[in-house]
């Protein structure tokens, strides 16, 4: 009955707050810390009430009796306790400091690990201001409260307690209806918690929803710019302001509430308790004195019961915080070696695909359907197909971005699901068709997965992808690029991208429309040096053009979400109308401006083209 | 070889630690933001003061009645069973705590409006501020600190709000008011409490140097942990290609770690100077404990003055730690201002027209005249460094002129790096020249406003961003007040409708962050309707189809015959076929147009583009 208040406050009992429990493994290897600042807040507190006695033996002691010599040793006393505190205080805040910020630092790496394994579908459906926000606010709300709330929710309950126990022993009737006054705060703290949850839990989704806006409104600023649309932008990065100022003024409301009811109660208390103590002094149930010590005790108590409103609020917070935090952490990476997976000995690197189909995650019909390719070691495959055929999405599957939804892929005749995930993508390189650069430096971007890259073998990629020009960067290697690459011309990130993929000669190269950016000149002096590496590995490139075309021996023509045909370009531009069209710069039998100036910048295929093919081969 | 530290590269604005010199001048403006921010609610603060004093009151007159009670109604009840006076205090507590309850809720709640609404004026200002900075600033800030900016720095401010200033206020009135009742109540023994604040002071000074440094660096280091996490997390494709997640996570783990110290040197300090405070106190406190003993023995003071003061001795002190604590946020927060301040007060090396030329409608004279342009910004340390022998100022146009004429359409070829793009960048006005002058219809283009600009000048990057949102949203970015049908309109001209229809919710289809859900062609094609709608007068487009398949090329390019009928238009493509609908062509190499002419005319001759034609066509194949 005593712990009414104990209970009431300890959220643990509510299903909400089951998140925080699950945070104890990343407590638990600070577990002696966090008793060492439990221990330092306890004891300060004991340490505080321990000073009033002091004084009163003082007033009693030497004062009464005038003995000057029997203040010293009460007054080293009162010294000693004094410092004692301060150092318990300093203890306290130390250890909190060592295990809280230790432990939000494991949390976010743990979170940030996770991140990087889960598969690109995740990502694909998780704004990044959302998983942002979670890494960062979320876990420091928790460090809060390991820190601090858990710590003196513990501390003030405890001490509730212990003065409630005291107080009944003084005068069981007021200590009872002490605790019974309690119920009324119990019963108010449960409403708010329901009510305070949903807010906050509302703010930390909008906070992850502007840090989104942010994050967007810059990466997307050229065509910001571009068009003039900083107002269109500023106006929904305001709504989504607006609003979150608004759920924050929800929030500041309840805690408004819960505060003024938590600073009411005790007063209310102290009312009863005069009154009711004042009739039982005049019944001579107690004495004046007795009242006196009843009525200091009880306002000992009243700052624990004050602050629990505050501390509640902070812990259902950390709660949210939690909640929000293993909505990641639960969501399990798909792309994951299989139990059991051994590296294998990956010879020349035969890629095979039987039967894939993939759709995915959210779309109604798959994108690709009964894909079947088989690449010899050192051929070159292009693949063809109009826009938005699917073919990034195909070339995804091959380093498992996605994994293939029906069929298979094998490389030397090994599924590759059963390989080690990082073997597999240790083999297979892949130039994007967007360059992907990071604001590090050029070298970094270039080594990206490699860092233990040799210099000669940084030289070849750059020698083959014809992206020489990062030694004219004004540090050369070690220029940072800006956020994207957005520091260099079009060309050059891609040139730059090119070098990253053939870097240290994977088995299997995968290029995604490789050459778009680059004008004709630097295309073929790329495909020149491209083509020497090429006979050495197995490849796919993805072509919109018949120059990267000629990169390949053999063409797939990516229809309808399959593999229609295959052959060499000569002989399906001649048999495959579908082909033609996608390929052939002959417009669409519009011959009738062919002959003209204009039209005479059509070339006609036939010939030329066999012609060229003979000079490459 | 690459070391764990150097994987960031080389740029130029990386500085070192601020000196105490611009420590101060830091500090300066950051009061000076915070200023700005609490200004428009002066009036309501001094409201609220006046609230929490009353409500101290009623807070204090708890105890006072209850000592009234004890020492009045009591023996009343006990000595003449009267309960009148009882019933009248315990109504007076109740009146004062009902006060002391609706008040706190009634400060509460307008302080967290007013810390809202600062909030709010802080997000839109630094928000619209970062919008308004040039491509310059962007290229080397990254969003990553951008978000930072707004999210955590501003998140540092909010603490101070949320938890500071009702405890200031509230610590700051009891701790004046009961000073004043130790003065009164013992002047001695008062001015040995008063002892205490030199030393506080001294402890202070102490903590303001030293958290000033060590929160900036908090400020950093989280900045950095964002940036990591953004940027990695926005190419996770490349990163799990290419096997970097050892690597990040290795990166991740040091700025984390990083972080971790920057904090844990914070908190370290708040941990000395906290205590530090309390510990003052109890000195004072065990101080006046003896000297009033002394005192009272050497029969000066009353022993219940005595008895009196050493109670609200704690309570002056008690109020301290909350000071301390309060202190410690403030300090946080203009750590996080400071950087806020720092890019409110970036200027723009784009700087909007004073007195801007209005231009209702342009008519695309384009005009580029002793243009000299280079990215880097020239400073004495670049200078310095290019004596060192480091180009870190390489000039991309050295000297352009250019005319283009209304309603010419001009295709723009040249090598990759050549500097096609820039000159682009530079007619859309993304960067001013160093020297020289480009117009739009003879107006400088510093000196129109921002809008007209836009208005006549559209560009379809390289780069094909789409914004997370709606198809339709998408395209109708390029003019937002657009309709449905308009926007179909459009996406039907570009030929972008057929795909567009096949998406699950068709214009209604969500994109996801950065165009995700759509194919390189696709996007592509959106962003070349979004430009399109824009209707502009003059409209560039940045190998805006070098993403396309032969046939969706050729559908735009016959679009593109009748809506550049009518207006000024710079087309940038490495593949020939756009110039099929120039009336002339530039040549670039290097930085300078080195052809210039009638594509016939040029195909006539022996020159550059005569034989990139030819390659071109050999590579048609
Ligand atoms: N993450 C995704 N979620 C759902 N659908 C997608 C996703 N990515 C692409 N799609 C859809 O799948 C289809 C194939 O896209 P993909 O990117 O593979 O085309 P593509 O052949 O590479 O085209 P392009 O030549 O334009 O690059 C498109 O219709 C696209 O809208
Ligand atoms: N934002 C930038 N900051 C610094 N240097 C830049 C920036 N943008 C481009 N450059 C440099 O300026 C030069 C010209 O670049 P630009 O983008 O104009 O080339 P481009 O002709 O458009 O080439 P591409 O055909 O490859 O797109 C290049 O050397 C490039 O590295
Ligand atoms: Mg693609
Ligand atoms: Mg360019």
């Amino acid at each position: 009955m005593a712990n009414d208040l104990g209970v009431s406050t300890t959220p643990a009992a509510t299903p909400r707050l089951g998140s925080l429990k699950r945070l104890w493994p990343y407590i638990r290897p600070y577990r002696g810390l966090v008793l060492l600042t439990l221990f330092g807040a306890l004891g300060a507190t004991l340490v505080q009430i321990a000073i009033p006695l002091i004084t009163q033996d003082v007033i009693d002691g030497p004062i009464a009796d005038r003995d000057k010599s029997g203040l010293i040793p009460l007054g080293l006393l009162a010294l000693a306790f004094g410092v004692a505190e301060a150092l318990l205080f300093f203890l306290r805040r130390w250890a909190m400091t060592k295990s809280s910020l230790a432990m939000e630092r494991d949390l976010r790496d743990h979170i940030y690990g996770h991140l990087l394994g889960l598969p690109v579908a995740f990502h694909d459906r998780w704004s990044s201001g959302q998983l942002l926000s979670r890494a960062t606010s979320d876990v420091s709300s928790i460090r809060r409260f390991v820190g601090f709330s858990a710590i003196f929710l513990v501390v003030n309950i405890v001490s509730c307690i212990v003065i409630m126990v005291l107080l009944i022993g003084i005068y069981w009737p007021l200590g009872i209806f002490i605790a019974v006054s309690a119920i009324p705060l119990v019963v108010t703290g449960m409403r708010f918690e329901r009510r305070y949850n949903l807010v906050s839990r509302q703010v930390q989704d909008q906070q992850g929803e502007i840090a989104t806006d942010v994050e967007e409104s810059v990466l997307g600023i050229r065509i910001i710019k571009a068009l003039g649309r900083r107002g269109l932008v500023f106006g929904r990065f305001d709504s989504r302001a607006v609003q979150l100022q608004r759920l924050e003024l929800g929030k500041v409301k309840l805690l408004a509430f819960i505060w003024a009811i938590f600073e009411l109660q005790p007063q209310l208390v102290l009312a009863g308790v005069l009154v009711g103590g004042a009739f039982a002094v005049a019944g001579g149930a107690m004495t004046i004195g007795t009242l006196v010590s009843f009525i200091a005790l009880f306002t000992v108590m009243v700052w624990p019961i004050l602050s629990i409103g505050w501390l509640l609020a902070s812990t259902l917070e950390a709660g949210t915080a939690a909640d929000r935090i293993f909505e990641l952490l639960d969501a399990q990476p798909t792309i994951v070696d299989t139990p059991g997976v051994r590296e294998r000995r990956i010879g020349a690197g035969r890629l095979r695909l039987e039967a894939v189909g993939f759709g995915y995650p959210d779309a109604a019909t798959p994108v690709l359907h009964d894909v079947d390719l088989e690449i010899a070691p050192g051929e070159t495959i292009a693949l063809v197909g109009a826009t938005g055929s699917g073919k990034t999405t195909l070339t995804a599957l091959i380093p498992r971005l996605y994994d293939v939804t029906a069929g298979r892929i094998t490389i030397d005749g090994v599924d590759i699901r059963d390989l080690p995930v990082s073997q597999l993508r240790s083999q297979v390189a892949t130039a994007f068709e967007d360059a992907t650069l990071f604001s590090m430096s050029a070298r970094e971007n270039l080594t990206l997965g490699r860092p233990d890259a040799t210099d000669d073998e940084v030289a070849e990629a750059i020698e083959v992808a014809q992206a020489s020009f990062v030694h004219d960067l004004p540090w050369g290697l070690d220029t940072r690029l800006g956020e994207q690459g957005m520091s260099l011309s079009g060309g050059q990130r891609q040139r730059l991208a090119l070098a990253r993929a053939v870097l240290g000669r994977p088995t299997v190269l995968v290029l995604d429309d490789p050459l778009s950016a680059l004008d004709v000149h630097t295309e073929s002096l790329v495909e020149e040096a491209l083509s020497r590496v090429l006979v050495r590995t197995t490849a796919l490139v993805v072509a919109h053009r018949p120059s990267t075309v000629l990169l390949a021996d053999r063409v797939a023509l990516l229809e309808g979400g399959t593999i229609t045909h295959i052959g060499r370009h000569s002989d399906l531009l001649a048999t495959v109308p579908a082909y033609r069209s996608i390929l052939s710069a002959e417009s669409d039998g519009d011959g009738a401006s062919q002959g003209r100036p204009r039209g005479d910048r059509e070339p006609s295929s036939g010939g030329r083209q066999m012609q060229v093919e003979g000079v490459r081969r | 070889m690459t070391t764990q530290g150097d994987w960031r590269g080389i740029a130029t604005e990386d500085v070192d630690d601020v000196s105490s010199q611009a420590g101060i001048f830091l500090r300066a403006r950051s009061r000076r933001l915070l200023g700005e921010l609490i200004s428009p609610h002066r009036r309501q603060v001094r409201w609220l003061l006046l609230v929490i004093i009353v409500q101290n009151l009623a807070w204090l007159a708890g105890p006072w009645l209850v000592g009234l009670g004890i020492d009045n109604a009591l023996p009343a009840l006990m000595d003449d069973a009267s309960v009148g006076p009882l019933i009248w205090i315990g109504s007076a507590m109740l009146v004062a705590a009902g006060l002391d309850a609706i008040l706190r809720y009634a400060f509460l709640r307008r302080t967290g409006q007013i810390g809202q609404e600062m909030l709010l004026t802080l997000r839109r200002k630094v928000f619209s501020h970062v919008q308004r900075l040039p491509l310059a600033f962007h290229e080397h800030y990254t969003s990553g600190r951008v978000i930072s900016r707004l999210t955590s720095d501003v998140d540092a401010l909010n603490e101070l709000l949320d938890e500071g200033l009702d405890g200031l206020l509230t610590a700051l009135f009891s701790i004046m008011t009961i000073g004043i009742v130790l003065i009164v109540l013992d002047p001695p023994l008062g001015l040995v409490t008063m002892l205490a604040f030199p030393l506080l002071i001294l402890l202070g000074r102490w903590f303001q140097t030293n958290s000033a440094r060590a929160y900036r660096r908090t400020r950093e280091t989280v900045a950095m942990v964002i940036v990591q996490f953004v940027e990695s997390l926005g190419g996770i494709r490349a990163v799990q290609a290419f096997r970097r997640e050892p690597r990040d996570t290795e990166i991740f783990r040091t700025l984390n770690e990083d972080n971790r110290k920057a904090q844990d040197r914070a908190f370290w300090l708040m941990s000395i100077f906290v205590p530090g405070v309390q510990l003052i106190g109890n000195l004072v406190t065990v101080g006046v404990l003896m000297y009033g003993a002394i005192r009272v023995m050497d029969g000066d003071m009353k022993l219940g003055v005595l008895a009196a003061f050493l109670l609200y001795v704690r309570r002056f002190f008690d109020p301290m730690s909350d000071v301390a604590m309060f202190y410690n946020s403030y300090q946080s927060a203009v750590a996080a201002l400071e950087k806020l301040s720092g890019v409110l007060e970036e200027e723009s090396s784009v700087p909007p027209a004073r007195n801007p030329q209005p231009m209702r409608q342009a008519h695309g004279d384009v005009r580029f005249e002793g243009v000299e342009f280079g990215y880097a910004e020239r400073t004495d340390a670049s200078r310095e460094r290019t004596l060192a022998g480091v180009n870190s100022d390489p000039i991309v146009l050295p000297d352009l002129d250019l005319h283009i004429p209304p309603g010419q359409t001009v295709a723009l070829v040249g090598a990759t790096g050549a500097g096609k793009s820039t000159l682009a960048r530079l007619a859309g006005r993304f960067y001013d020249p160093r020297a020289g002058i480009v117009s739009l219809d003879g107006v400088d283009l510093r000196r129109l406003s921002d809008e007209d600009l836009r208005r006549a000048v559209v560009m379809v990057t390289q780069e094909s961003f789409l914004f997370s949102g709606s198809v339709a949203d998408n395209i109708g970015f390029g003019r937002p007040e657009a309709s449905r049908s308009e926007i179909e309109h459009a996406a039907r001209v570009i030929g972008a409708d057929e795909f567009i229809q096949k998406l699950p919710e068709g214009y209604d289809t969500d994109v996801r962050k950065r165009g995700g859900r759509l194919s390189a062609g696709q996007r592509q094609l959106v962003s070349f309707a979004r430009a399109f709608l824009a209707d502009p007068a003059v409209l560039i487009l940045d190998e805006a189809t070098s993403s396309l398949d032969i046939p969706s090329e050729r559908l735009v390019q016959r679009a593109l015959r009748t809506i550049l009928a009518d207006r000024t238009a710079i087309i940038i493509a490495h593949r020939l076929s756009t110039v099929e609908i120039a009336d002339r062509v530039l040549v670039m190499e290097s930085g300078r147009l080195i052809e210039d002419g009638s594509p016939y005319d040029l195909l006539a001759g022996s020159g550059r583009f005569a034989d990139l034609h030819t390659a071109w066509r050999d590579s048609l194949a």
